[in-house]
């Protein structure tokens, strides 16, 4: 049990340079959403409301076409 | 629902003019920087509108020549959508000329006062408030032929104004809007680049669709509306 714990340890101490390394390298992931100063973000929020919008326009719309068929 | 064409097409253009227009690059000029972007937006809103209300004057004209109530019924809607979008383009031009126009030592809000002066600006109010009054009197008369009559005969006059208010009078007079010297809202062809162009165009399209769209609603539904009260 021991001897496991110690391997487990020294093993992660051995990573250690490695994470470090790994954190200043990735500190702002390169994912689309962080670049260009996050304009991307600002597009994202934007669909979401045009496609909020425009479902509420066909839902609208199927419930015009729904009434002229009782007609 | 009834499916068309022009409404897939509408989506996908405000889609490509949304992803587009804040995605691709624009010229760099001083002081307009990114909010040269607001071409797509707050332009596109008064070419739907003019658009609109073209439709409306040619439906008040055909109700003239045919006397048919479905006519009268066209222009109404017509105009009252094309309001919107004159509204819509009458208070996002207001924030961008805030912050563009605006002395840079006043607060914002503080130099509109002096930017509403601008002819352009009057000229537009001008025209919005006619065509509030066209709704106004339009609603007032209980009797159905005599409103379409009137309120037909009181659009062409509406459009007849709403010429020379934002197409003439601002081409006489000094202005700070873009485009000041020949064309009021601005010279497509050497104020834009050919990257803007290939957005703007799709996106006045693409504007003037979800205006035509949203209008025949309001017409399908004052139909059923009728249909309703001659059937009871």
């Amino acid at each position: 049990m021991n001897s496991i714990k110690k391997i487990i340890g020294t093993l992660l101490i051995l990573m250690m340079p490695v994470l470090l390394f790994a954190q200043d390298d990735k500190v702002d992931m390169a994912d689309v959403m962080r670049d260009n100063g996050r304009i991307y973000v600002v597009v994202a929020v934007l669909l979401t409301i045009l496609a909020g919008l425009i479902l509420y326009i066909i839902r609208l719309d199927r419930k015009i076409s729904k009434l002229e068929r009782e007609k | 629902m009834h499916k068309s064409w022009w409404k897939i097409a509408s989506v996908v253009l405000l889609v490509y003019t949304f992803v587009a227009g804040f995605l691709w690059d624009v010229p760099r000029l001083p002081l307009l920087q990114e909010t040269i972007r607001n071409l797509y937006f707050h332009v596109c809103m008064w070419f739907a509108m003019m658009i609109l209300f073209t439709v409306s004057v040619v439906n008040a004209i055909r109700y003239l020549r045919t006397f048919n109530l479905k006519y009268d019924i066209y222009a109404r809607q017509f105009a009252v959508v094309a309001i919107v979008f004159g509204v819509l383009g009458y208070s996002t031009g207001a924030i961008w000329a805030s912050y563009t126009w605006a002395d840079p030592n006043k607060p914002a809000y503080n130099s509109f006062s002096t930017i509403a002066r601008d002819p352009k600006l009057i000229g537009a109010a001008i025209a919005l408030l006619v065509y509030f009054a066209y709704l106004i009197l339009r609603d007032s008369i209980q009797d159905m032929d005599k409103r379409a009559r009137i309120s037909a005969v009181y659009n062409i006059f509406a459009y007849a104004i709403l010429f020379p208010s934002i197409w003439i009078l601002p081409r006489i007079l000094p202005s700070l809007h873009p485009g000041n010297e020949d064309n009021p809202a601005l010279d497509v062809k050497n104020d834009i680049s050919g990257t803007m162009r290939v957005v703007f165009y799709p996106a006045i399209i693409g504007w003037t669709l979800l205006g035509l769209w949203i209008t025949t609603l309001k017409i399908r539904l004052a139909l059923v509306k009728e249909k309703m009260m001659t059937h009871e």
